[in-house]
């Protein structure tokens, strides 16, 4: 099950965040500086889900976008790692020219 | 799209996966995942994820060896593969692999020990994982040890929980040795600490405490582990967790005795050295202080121990104080000691007189020397209530435990919280148990204000059926009066009421209270119909009564006789069979036919009524008909009640219209599936009545049938004509009106048509239900919805049997059962709801108790009871 859906830059400030069960306000920021600082700190020869609480975080990165779904283990990862590329391709044919957005404002 | 597509393939695979063993669906799988397994390509991600849930599943299901073979092909790929998600998916694959077939983790053993060092955490965590699953006595050592050191490494709360519980389990499962064992152990607890769960030292404990088979392995496992608890002691400048220091004290305070070096006084002054330290926390102490304690049993006098006595007998914590004092007292006596505290019993229970039976010459002396004796929690309370007069709290459940039914549990067996189901408006009423009530008359019943209500019915005149000793025309006279009061009353106030009635009925109801609202408001205006079927039914007090009531039959029929000459001519043919039928119910049949006489009588008058007063007001009507019919049950009350016929009971004729020439009545038969209306049209002239057509207005809560062939022995002569039609409940309500129309067409004129309308109320619906106990006990459990109701009875009702008599022939109940004051009834509600009644004679009052599987049929009958009692 998913749990949370983040879009966050590099620079660690979230661009969109869709929770998918119940956490406090004031939790949240917590729980994305957290994830964001897991995540900036892999190198790209480290596999994509990474093991963070009691759940899975499964991110990708395009150019300074950090894509971060994170799920229980019911989930299956490659296959989460392929829908948030899903996500993406689908934003490109409904928004033309997303992927150079993303190099240019972020 | 690919990908679109490929998603849901996972989703749908996924759905299929929890365990199927059974194999014959796993067999309807097996196609698919073959398919799937042999058409990956293995190019795209998707692929990959596809496969993984294939895999997944292969392995869930009931196995079949082609598939395994092909899903193991499929995992080494990906184990083998560069690309590290892919790796680490191979690795979580072989995790469920591993657990069926072991031998597929060995092709690629070599490739899983690269893993464990790879720099990438996630898969050398996913790795330990697998190897969690592979572990048994022989590589257990290598495993545990790999997994201590990522736990050095980590700072994660979560994984070490995680770790560090596995480690413990595999350690206590697969310990090599004693020495390994404590050792793992040791490093278990120190990075464990505070985080690690509960369970973890709490087994450990227990592990040492029960031990094993061989003793020498047992005593041997204790030594090793108080000597490393030692040496960690000894140690300098290191800080332990506090469920460590805990473990040690125990397994040091427990078994320090196995130790022929040392003795107990150094194990003592290490632990004091402990007690003193700061960043102990205060359970710790006691643990601590626990140990200082046995051991003492054994050591020798040491000021190490007195020092410590000193010192927290002063302590501010009070569980320090007490256990110092009680290390004192036990210094002082070591015999006492060392039998309190023996060695290694640990496992084994001490055997206490619990009774306390060696204080009793202390309690001997305190009595002779005055003082009270000691009086158990429960009289205490009863004695409190008892001299305060305070409201009863005492849960009406329990009240019952006295009496003993058998298999019927539910008033004393059934939990208290049926009271908190009960209706509030109830609890009012029950703790009228406990109030005051001399000199104070009832004016508020559950309907509300009881004095106009009275009134209103007092066309139906309350009191003198039932009641003995009130002659009939005293009745007369109070109807009167009765009446004067209803016209004093406002309209207003029946508003008010409404809503007072609303607010005391809708506190513990839920919306069925609307319905049973209405039902009551209406009935102001429909009662007399009602009362005069329930006036039949009621059950006679002493016989008494029936010669009042004959003499009120005497007086009356001074005014009715005349009616009485001019009906037997009309209805002479109608009313000779019908005078056969008892018109009241549950009467033996030995009885009705000594009432035949009084029934022509009877039935002359209730006829006679009618017609004579079908036009002119009502009220009139019913003191003759409620009287009349009272006789027939009054001198039915010798009969035992427990016994009913069978047979229908037929309500009187009630003329619903006429005119000039023709007048129709109606007659209800109370059958056992439905309630039978028969009009009957008869010509007042005698001349015939040609062409009569009768007809009904479809209901909304009635089935209405016409029923051929006549059940009432009515001569059908030339000037009447019957018509029949079966009614069965299909909604739910408390009073309806049932309207219709004659036509008819006398030999020489027009068509006429008249309408009519008559008034049916859920009453006509009960039938009794006739069960045993043992099954009254089995429903009466199975319902969920209960109502309580406290009624006052007058002095001559206090007898249970007359009360039921009452109760058994007003609303048509059925007697199960009756106990001493206590008493069962049931009845049903056509076509299938049932309902159970359970009364209490106390004092002047009548408990009830009604249960039911609907709501709105308790509210309805715990009114109709209240009425009944009252009115009787």
């Amino acid at each position: 099950m998913i749990k949370f859906f983040l879009m966050v830059n590099k620079q660690g400030q979230t661009r969109l965040s869709k929770y998918y069960e119940h956490v406090d306000i004031n939790r949240r920021t917590l729980l994305e500086t957290e994830v964001i600082k897991s995540c900036l700190s892999r190198s790209s020869e480290q596999c994509s889900f990474i093991e963070y609480k009691d759940f899975k975080l499964i991110y990708r990165q395009y150019a300074a976008l950090f894509i971060v779904v994170g799920v229980n283990d019911t989930e299956n990862e490659m296959a989460i790692y392929e829908f948030i590329h899903n996500f993406v391709e689908v934003l490109d044919e409904y928004f033309s020219r997303v992927v150079s957005l993303l190099t240019e404002e972020w | 799209m690919v990908t679109n597509s490929a998603l849901k393939n996972t989703r749908t695979s996924r759905k299929r996966r929890p365990k199927v063993n059974h194999s014959k669906t796993s067999e309807l799988m097996y196609d698919v995942l073959d398919e799937s397994l042999r058409r990956a390509e293995l190019n795209h991600n998707v692929t990959y994820a596809i496969l993984f849930e294939c895999v997944h599943t292969v392995y869930s299901i009931y196995p079949k060896a082609e598939l395994l073979e092909k899903a193991a092909k499929c995992i080494g790929k990906f184990v083998l593969s560069p690309k590290i998600n892919l790796k680490y998916l191979g690795l979580k694959a072989l995790t469920y692999v591993v657990q069926q077939d072991p031998s597929l983790a060995l092709q690629h053993q070599i490739t899983i020990i690269e893993c464990l060092d790879h720099p990438d955490p996630m898969i050398k965590r996913e790795t330990l994982e697998l190897l969690y699953r592979i572990t048994n006595s022989q590589n257990v050592t290598v495993i545990v040890q790999k997994m201590l050191e990522y736990l050095h490494q980590s700072k994660e709360e979560y994984i070490i929980v995680n770790l560090v519980g596995k480690i413990a389990e595999l350690a206590e499962k697969y310990a090599p040795d004693n020495a390994w064992f404590i050792q793992t152990m040791n490093a278990v607890f120190s990075v464990g600490g505070d985080v690690m769960h509960p369970d973890i030292p709490s087994n450990f404990l227990r592990l040492l405490a029960e031990g094993f088979d061989d003793e020498m392995e047992e005593q041997q496992l204790r030594l090793y582990a108080v000597q490393s608890y030692l040496n960690l002691l000894d140690m300098e400048n290191v800080f332990y967790p506090q469920k460590f220091l805990q473990v040690m004290s125990w397994v040091l305070g427990e078994y320090s005795y196995l130790l022929d070096k040392e003795k107990p006084e150094e194990v003592i002054s290490r632990l004091y050295k402990l007690l003193r330290n700061q960043s102990v926390s205060s359970e710790t102490k006691a643990w601590l202080i626990a140990a200082v304690t046995k051991l003492t049993a054994r050591a020798q006098a040491s000021d190490t121990v007195e020092r410590l006595i000193e010192e927290f007998s002063a302590s501010l914590d009070t569980c320090m104080r007490q256990h110092a004092f009680e290390l004192k007292h036990l210094h002082e006596n070591v015999a006492v000691m060392r039998s309190l505290l023996p060695v290694s019993k640990s496992c084994e229970d001490m055997v206490v007189d619990a009774s306390l039976s060696f204080l009793d010459g202390y309690v001997a002396e305190g009595l002779s020397q005055g003082a009270a004796p000691y009086k158990p929690h429960h009289q205490r309370q009863e004695e409190k209530l008892s001299q305060e007069k305070v409201l009863n709290f005492e849960p009406y459940g329990l009240s019952f435990s006295s009496s003993g039914f058998t298999g019927r549990q539910s008033p004393a067996g059934i939990s208290l919280g049926s009271d908190v189901s009960g209706n509030s408006a109830e609890t009012g009423l029950k703790e009228a148990n406990g109030l005051k009530l001399e000199g104070v008359k009832k004016l508020w019943g559950k309907e509300g204000y009881l004095p106009r209500k009275e009134s209103a019915a007092g066309q139906e005149v309350e009191a003198p059926p039932g009641a003995p000793g009130i002659s009939a025309s005293e009745n007369l006279d109070r109807v009167a009066a009765r009446r004067t009061q209803a016209q004093a009353l406002t309209q207003s106030k029946e508003e008010k009421e409404k809503q007072l009635l609303a607010s005391s009925l809708f506190v513990g109801l839920g919306s069925e209270s609307a319905i049973s609202l209405l039902g009551k408001a209406d009935t102001v205006s429909h009662k007399f119909r009602r009362k005069s079927k329930v006036k039949e039914a009621k059950s006679g007090e002493a016989s008494s009564a029936h010669n009042l009531t004959c003499s009120s039959l005497d007086s009356l029929s001074n005014t009715a006789c005349e009616d009485n000459a001019y009906l037997t001519t009309l209805q002479d043919g109608e009313d000779a069979k019908s005078k056969d039928f008892p018109l009241s119910s549950e009467l033996s049949d030995s009885e009705s036919l000594s009432e035949l006489p009084l029934a022509e009588k009877l039935s002359d008058f209730s006829l006679s009524a009618p017609s004579l007063f079908a036009d002119s007001d009502m009220e009139i009507f019913q003191p003759l008909s409620s009287a009349a019919a009272s006789v027939t049950t009054d001198t039915t009350s010798a009969s035992c009640f427990l016994e009913e016929t069978t047979e229908d009971t037929c309500s009187g004729c009630v003329e619903v219209c006429s005119d000039e020439t023709v007048s129709v009545s109606s007659y209800k038969l109370w059958k056992d599936d439905c309630l039978l209306m028969v009009w009957s049209v008869s010509s007042k002239s005698g001349s015939e009545v040609k062409g009569a057509n009768l007809d009904i207005f479809p209901a909304q809560n009635f089935k209405i049938s016409k029923h051929p062939g006549c059940c009432l022995p009515v001569t059908e002569a030339g000037s009447t004509r019957n018509f029949q039609y079966s009614l069965q409940m299909e909604k739910s309500f408390t009073e309806e009106n049932l309207s219709g129309f004659v036509n008819y067409q006398m030999v020489d004129t027009h068509s006429v048509q008249l309408e009519f309308s008559v008034n049916l109320s859920l009453l006509d619906f009960i039938r009794p239900l006739k069960i045993s106990t043992e099954d009254f006990g089995k429903l009466w459990l199975s319902f969920a919805n209960d109502v309580k109701q406290n009624i006052k009875i007058s002095e001559s009702q206090a007898a249970l049997p007359s009360a039921l008599k009452t109760l058994q022939q007003k609303l048509r109940l059925h007697v199960v059962d009756i106990q001493g004051d206590e008493g069962l009834l049931a009845c049903r509600l056509l076509p299938s709801t049932s309902s159970l009644l359970h009364c209490r004679v106390h004092g002047d009052g009548l408990a009830l108790w009604f249960r039911s599987s609907c709501p709105a049929l308790l509210d309805y009958l715990s009114c109709q009871c209240q009425k009944a009692m009252e009115g009787s």
